[in-house]
């Protein structure tokens, strides 16, 4: 900075005597000439030399956390995006105006007046103004052909500038060589191709501009995420309301939201009720009540009450930004189906000019007469036609579209491989709790054995799980809290993994958890056997409280299943996936959901560190496994299956755990996500296909393979027009992809 | 006269094939102030185009795109899963993870890799 000025906002500043505090420690900041505070807005302005990091060490040392206001937010980034892209694509539809006004009326007389041809006098200075006029075309309209050919060149690599530079160019060379030097070339070769030249570059101009605009609607998706952001928040500081840009709110700063507005950062609620429409994130239509301590996520929208919250997250690191970091991640990764275009991206355009150059001799060797006329426009064709980019957009394109409409029905992809794996799902492994139901267990029936009260059952049995976050534990928690039972405190807790807890109440030994849990600690349940198999049979599963050694109660706890699971497996199964549940449940309550939601095959009593060996079991027999679960229990079984699936709740979601999230807590997201990617699969192979086909008709075409028996010989002109097409067919065809339906549901 | 034109034709491709596959460069671009490494995206390369930094230590590097085609508009680092877009004629700083020796490619976002790059990490 050279006496400039610059901004610094300031967290950690309670009150206003922290000012002072602030601007001295920055003033004696060698450099700083001056340093003011405003203090609701919580920003200081710095003057003078001093450079910002200097400047945000000193508030560290003064016991603050400084922060620039430099960053540029990705809606800023996105204008300057589509600003820069405005401004290209207008010298683009320039460059191909000026090529054209020239190429068409040049390749008009050559198709009514006949052969561009050079003879006398007059026609070869007719011809120099023409050749100069495109000279002046190449300079204006295709300027950046040559100069990234050659930087290309010099960096020993070589790319489509280097086939559109060496095309036209050649043919601009051959034409100006037949004006100047006329009686070195065959009657019949003396032949000019200005209007070749011109029409290409016009064409490739024109190409890359429609090509422009149809990759601007592959990033619709990214973009309608990134307008989710607010753009200004209301903060409360000092007592008032203040609004300020949405990147200067602070951690821990309140912020008041009113019917209608967006939730700028995400915060947990610390005053008043409202409802929330969350179905931009998590694709679930119905909005979500929100009351004191309940999260809100940026990007959400507040519907009828108004709501104080604080701020837990800002900036970079919240829910929203972390899932558009993610979608743009994963739209750039490529999945393995097109690692062939890696493979042969070094050796395409130099394999392009040796075959140039080999049908130019093929030509000159043994081609009829004019030789030369025809070896040049072969060999210039042959350049011309080849499109190494249809080939590279042709995955790439598929990817940005697919992983973005899957960010639009709720569904988090990874990367290129995991979008690719779960178009060959064969069986999907579905966890029970929380996935198939909601994973919100009701304490629905209490069997009495030993015990006489039902309250004195719950408060014992309460307190003993408070400290649990298992579903099942929270359940029972919560059923206390309910009856408005008072809790007491816990001794000597211990979980035992799978089976359940124990610890000592009010000096009783306690014991809680499931039959196991009751055999391995000698506890007799024989006399309750029954009253749990029915208990079972209802898909309640049946929890034994057990005080000093005596089974004093059966617990029955049934976990309700989502209403739309049934529906979602049914879908899965249509596409002919094997659908397996696991749980840790009993047999029976296994059984009766299983039922309930058409699964035949089903795995019960099974342990967490089990998860993974029946992912593995599943893929010994051949399967490729998707796993779904919470991400949180499951993550063993989630990174061991092919494609990990976390389910989230809401949009408490675990971005970073599994190969798929899925936002909202519906298995429809698992069948979405399936279609989607078979969907995007479908289209990248179109797409290769289309461009390899391209490459391996064309180039032998334009090299003339067909001269010798059909007489046919393809114009460059033509040849122009067809590479520049085949990246706009490659984009568009992409672009399908965002007419894509989930099926109904 | 055929002859002349056969050879010069033949030598062409031998030209084609050491110029871009067999030709291995021995210097590298930028090999000392990582702190100043600014790589420039103009005219369809990186610029420099082969650079190297030190192993085991986080490195910033700095992108500035000078060019407004969309194919500069991005770059990735695929064995780091990094991928960032670059504004235009604006300075990105791209945080590097501290990294074992080897050569790692940086590339634009579509498959051909029409722009490319490499970073070498060696031994410090």
């Amino acid at each position: 900075m050279d006496g400039g000025t610059q901004e610094l906002l300031i967290e950690g500043a309670g009150c206003a005597s922290c000012v002072g505090k602030i601007e001295k420690a920055l003033k004696n900041v060698h450099g700083v000439d001056d340093a003011v505070m405003n203090f609701p807005l919580r920003m200081v302005t710095v003057t003078g030399s001093a450079g910002e990091d200097v400047l945000i060490n000193a508030v560290e040392n003064a016991g603050y956390n400084a922060k620039s206001t430099q960053g540029s937010t990705d809606d800023e980034l996105l204008d300057e995006k589509e600003t820069a892209d405005l401004a290209y694509y207008k010298r683009l539809i320039l460059g191909m105006t000026v090529a054209l006004v020239l190429g068409v009326p040049l390749m008009a007389y050559s198709l009514i007046v006949g052969e561009m041809t050079v003879s006398t006098t007059t026609e070869r200075l007719s011809w120099l103004v023409v050749g100069l006029l495109t000279a002046g075309v190449m300079f204006f309209s295709g300027k950046h052909f040559y100069i990234g050919a050659w930087k290309s060149f010099c960096n020993h690599s070589a790319n489509m500038d280097t086939l559109i530079a060496l095309g036209t160019g050649t043919a601009w060379l051959y034409s100006m060589l037949v004006v100047f030097f006329l009686t070195a070339f065959p009657d019949m070769a003396r032949h000019v191709y200005f209007e070749a030249t011109a029409m290409i570059i016009g064409l490739i101009n024109l190409g890359l501009a429609l090509e422009l605009k149809a990759r601007g609607r592959t990033s619709l998706a990214i973009k309608r995420l990134i307008g989710l952001q607010a753009k200004t928040a209301r903060v409360v500081r000092g007592g008032k309301d203040i609004d300020i840009p949405i990147g200067h709110v602070l951690l821990n700063d309140l912020v008041r939201i009113r019917p209608g507005e967006k939730i700028p950062v995400d915060g947990l609620v610390v005053e008043g009720y409202t409802s929330i429409d969350e179905s931009m994130l998590t694709g679930e239509p119905m909005p979500v009540e929100k009351k004191e301590s309940n999260e809100v996520v940026a990007g959400t929208i507040n519907k009828t009450g108004s709501v104080v919250f604080k701020a837990t997250r800002v900036g970079k690191d919240t829910a929203l930004a972390h899932i558009i970091g993610m979608v743009k991640r994963a739209q750039n990764s490529k999945p393995p189906i097109g690692r062939l275009a890696d493979i042969i991206s070094g050796y395409f355009v130099p394999t392009i000019m040796i075959i140039s150059v080999v049908s130019a001799l093929v030509w000159l060797n043994f081609g009829p007469d004019p030789a030369v006329a025809f070896a040049l426009v072969c060999a210039t064709t042959v350049l011309i036609i080849a499109c190494p980019c249809a080939l590279g957009l042709a995955t790439p394109m598929s990817v940005m579209v697919g992983v973005g409409k899957a960010a639009e029905a709720g569904v988090l992809i990874r990367n290129g491989e995991a979008l690719q794996t779960a178009s060959k799902i064969t069986a999907m492994i579905l966890d029970k709790t929380g996935t198939i139901t909601l994973g919100a267990p009701k304490v629905t029936s209490i069997h009495l054995v030993t015990a006489s009260d039902e309250d004195n059952v719950l408060q014992l049995a309460a307190s003993l799980e408070a400290g649990s976050e298992h579903p099942l534990a929270v359940s029972i928690v919560e059923s206390a809290q309910e009856r408005e039972l008072h809790l007491s405190k816990v001794e000597r807790f211990n979980a035992i993994a799978g089976h359940g807890v124990e610890g000592f109440v009010d000096g009783q030994a306690l014991l809680f958890g499931n039959e196991r849990l009751m055999r391995d600690k000698n506890v007799a349940i024989d006399d309750v056997v029954n009253t749990a198999q029915h208990m079972a049979a209802e898909a309640q599963t049946p929890m034994y409280f057990a005080v000093d050694g005596q089974l004093a109660a059966v617990i029955g706890v049934s976990d309700p299943i989502k209403e739309d699971s049934i529906e979602a497996i049914k879908r899965l199964k249509k596409n002919g996936i094997r659908v397996v549940m696991l749980t840790g449940d009993n047999k029976a309550t296994a059984k009766a959901v299983a039922d309930k939601v058409g699964i035949t095959e089903f795995f019960a009593e099974v342990l967490p560190e089990d998860k993974s060996n029946k992912v593995a079991d599943l893929q010994q027999q051949g399967e490729i496994v998707g796993m779904t679960g919470d991400g949180i229990n499951d993550a063993p079984a989630l990174a061991l299956a092919n494609v990990g699936f976390a389910i989230g709740t809401g949009t408490d979601v675990a971005i970073e755990s599994a190969d798929i999230t899925l936002m909202r807590g519906s298995l429809h997201g698992l069948a979405d996500a399936i279609a989607i990617s078979k969907a995007t699969l479908r289209n990248i192979k179109q797409n290769l296909l289309g461009a390899f086909i391209y490459n391996a008709a064309g180039v032998p075409f334009a090299a003339g393979v067909l001269y010798p028996f059909f007489g046919v010989l393809l114009s460059p002109v033509i040849a122009g027009a067809a590479m520049a097409f085949s990246s706009v067919t490659v984009v568009s065809n992409a672009n399908r992809l965002r007419l894509f339906k989930a099926q109904e549901h | 006269m055929m002859l002349i034109i056969n050879i010069v034709g033949l030598l062409l491709i031998v030209g084609i094939v050491w110029w871009f596959w067999l030709y291995k460069p021995s210097e590298l671009d930028v090999n000392s102030d990582v702190s100043e490494l600014l790589i420039t995206v103009e005219n369809g390369v990186y610029s420099p185009s082969r650079v190297s930094i030190p192993s085991g230590q986080v490195t910033a590097v700095k992108f500035l795109r000078k060019e407004a085609s969309p194919c500069a508009g991005t770059v990735v680092f695929a064995d780091m899963n990094i991928s960032e877009e670059l504004p235009l004629n604006k300075e990105k700083t791209i945080q590097l993870p501290a990294l074992e020796p080897g050569t790692y490619s940086f590339t634009c976002q579509m498959q051909m890799q029409m722009y490319k790059g490499e970073i070498t990490v060696s031994e410090q």
